[in-house]
């Protein structure tokens, strides 16, 4: 028997959805080749966060960076 | 300077201007046919013709394609603030993170909600409930915009925020300001108006290609008509916000109107430069005259920049080199003022890191004093502040240009649907068929405008971009530069062949 509530019926119109595309399955085939190409292959290997990778702390991350501040002051 | 790599600044910069050129690509679509679907929606219901809710699937459908191609293609300019930018994201982050995490949140539960009902909920949900899904996702579409257009507005007018010389950092003291800061609202307004115009000509162009194939010709017509109203309202409206855009822009990045209206010398009623040519070695402080051919209207320039007749309004030489007539202060002792903050701010954390608390306090009132020229501390000379002129003043004229075309575009368009005479001009269908591709082009040029015309700030006084870039090889950024080059044109490639695909099967195919 088909369960009516309401979490029930909105389970069921997102599956049919799902179910019933036709161009939406090659759109979304497309968005998950580009995630995982940016996630999987550009972000892990090309974007690390430089400062996230480097630095244990915030007081570290915050000495580098102004450390980088000071050494690009213009020469007095 | 020391300590970093020139190059590595101008290829962080391509990148970004890459990525964000690529984003924006899609967006403004996104933002105009949100709109449009709604409108051939609510005739639908309102008409309940069938023909209403085809033209409606369709426009719908292309939607769809667009905003899956355009998906996700901004996050690149997010890893690239971690990796290129990190100086920059560690300064701003306080600020920058609440507007782009209610862009998250806002954009996820609309896409994982009401989109959902959009595409899966004709014939499933009632009609009521399917047309107010999808006025949801066009108004939650530009509202998204909105908190990504905050952000930049910030980058170009920092308001609301306090700079802690302990952290380092930039730290958000009142939201209201940041989200109601003039320059984020007349970016929104201009960027939004302007995408209407982007969408509705997406849909001329279509439809005027259909018209010219002698296809789904009653479609085309409707489509066309719905399209070119909305196209002129939003034109008129355009012109409004881009006018309140230069005024803000006079009044708070004054440099940037200078170097798109190419005006170098500062006086009262300062005339517009309607059409102009510029002399490639006119450079700021010399007598040259900085356009080989123009044509001038007198009077404009300063009447639209200051919203009066008889105000002065400061031109590159008067930012570079002051005007103590006028209060001005030049750049080389702005450049002074921002090295002693630096020198400040430096013996303000030795002071603090020996104990010395007095020293300390005393380097911190110091460092207060000039504290609001910081970013000059990072300049060499004071032209440094000038802008790529000749870049901004053309990207701004194509801008303005075509905008005028648009209006045209409209009018004629909009005359052709009323007395339904389309068909009989091909010359004007062709023109409907490019003026989305011109629309592409003066879309972009605006972008150029905005934050070519900013430079050398990443954020405006405070923070040039060669000290905001991490200390990372010019080889490594140069890497991902072109590996992103290679895949999202491939990317590209596919997605508007599934686009055009879509467009040859016409409404049928939906």
């Amino acid at each position: 028997m088909m369960n009516n509530s309401r979490p029930a019926r909105i389970v069921r119109f997102y599956l049919d959805g799902f179910r019933r595309m036709t161009l939406g399955k090659t759109l979304w085939k497309l968005i998950l080749i580009k995630l995982l190409i940016m996630f999987a292959i550009l972000k892990l290997f090309f974007f690390p966060d430089f400062l996230a990778e480097n630095f244990q702390t915030d007081q570290q991350r915050a000495d580098h960076v102004f450390g980088q501040l000071r050494q690009r002051q213009s020469p007095q | 300077m020391d300590g970093v790599d020139l190059a590595t600044v101008d290829w962080a910069r391509y990148q970004f201007a890459l990525t964000a050129m690529y984003h924006w690509l899609f967006v403004p679509i996104t933002l105009g046919l949100s709109f449009l679907c709604a409108f051939f929606e609510t005739i639908y219901v309102r008409t309940g013709k069938e023909e209403w809710k085809n033209t409606a699937k369709f426009w719908m459908t292309l939607f769809g394609i667009n905003f899956a191609v355009g998906v996700a293609t901004g996050i690149i300019m997010e890893f690239e603030f971690g990796t290129n930018w990190s100086n920059y994201s560690w300064m701003v982050g306080d600020i920058f993170g609440a507007p782009l995490a209610i862009e998250g949140i806002v954009a996820f539960f609309l896409e994982a909600t009401f989109f959902a009902v959009m595409f899966f909920g004709w014939n499933r949900v009632s009609k009521g409930f399917h047309l107010l899904a999808t006025w949801i996702v066009a108004i939650g579409s530009n509202l998204s915009a909105l908190w990504i257009l905050v952000a930049n507005g910030w980058m170009q007018y920092p308001t609301g925020m306090a700079f802690n010389p302990d952290t380092v950092r930039y730290e958000m003291q009142n939201f209201w300001e940041v989200l109601f800061s003039p320059v984020a609202m007349a970016k929104f307004t201009h960027t939004t108006s302007t995408s209407f115009i982007v969408g509705s000509l997406f849909v001329i162009s279509v439809s005027s290609w259909y018209l010219l194939k002698g296809r789904h010709l009653e479609m085309a017509r409707k489509s066309i008509l719905v399209a070119s109203v909305f196209g002129l309202i939003s034109t008129v409206y355009a012109g409004i916000t881009g006018d309140q855009s230069a005024y803000v822009n006079a009044d708070k990045q004054p440099m940037k109107l200078a170097a798109y209206e190419g005006y170098y010398k500062g006086e009262t009623n300062a005339d517009i430069v309607a059409f102009g040519i510029i002399n490639r070695d006119k450079k700021p402080g010399d007598n040259q005259d900085p356009f080989v051919v123009s044509i001038k209207i007198p009077g404009i320039l300063g009447m639209m920049a200051t919203r009066g007749f008889g105000n002065f309004l400061p031109g590159i030489d008067d930012l570079v080199y002051g005007n103590a007539e006028r209060g001005l202060l030049p750049a080389a002792d702005k450049i002074s003022r921002g090295r002693q903050a630096i020198n400040d701010l430096t013996a303000y954390k030795e002071a603090k890191k020996s104990g010395d608390q007095a020293a300390a306090e005393a380097s911190l009132t110091k460092f207060k004093e000039n504290q609001s020229f910081m970013g000059y501390g990072y300049l060499q000379k004071p032209e440094d502040i000038v802008p790529p002129v000749a870049l901004n003043f053309y990207a701004f004229h194509t801008m303005v240009g075509l905008s005028v075309v648009f209006l045209l575009v409209f009018v004629i368009f909009l005359r052709g649907a009323v007395k339904n005479t389309l068909m009989s001009s091909h010359v004007r269908l062709f023109l409907g068929f490019i003026s989305f591709f011109l629309a592409m082009i003066a879309s972009q040029a605006g972008w150029i405008v905005a934050e070519v015309g900013r430079q050398p700030w990443a954020i405006q006084d405070m923070l040039p971009v060669n000290a905001a870039t991490t200390n990372i090889g010019a080889g490594s950024v140069q890497t991902t530069f072109f590996l992103f080059l290679i895949i999202f044109t491939a990317l590209l490639v596919a997605e508007i062949r599934i686009m055009t695909k879509q467009i040859q099967h016409g409404p049928e195919g939906v």
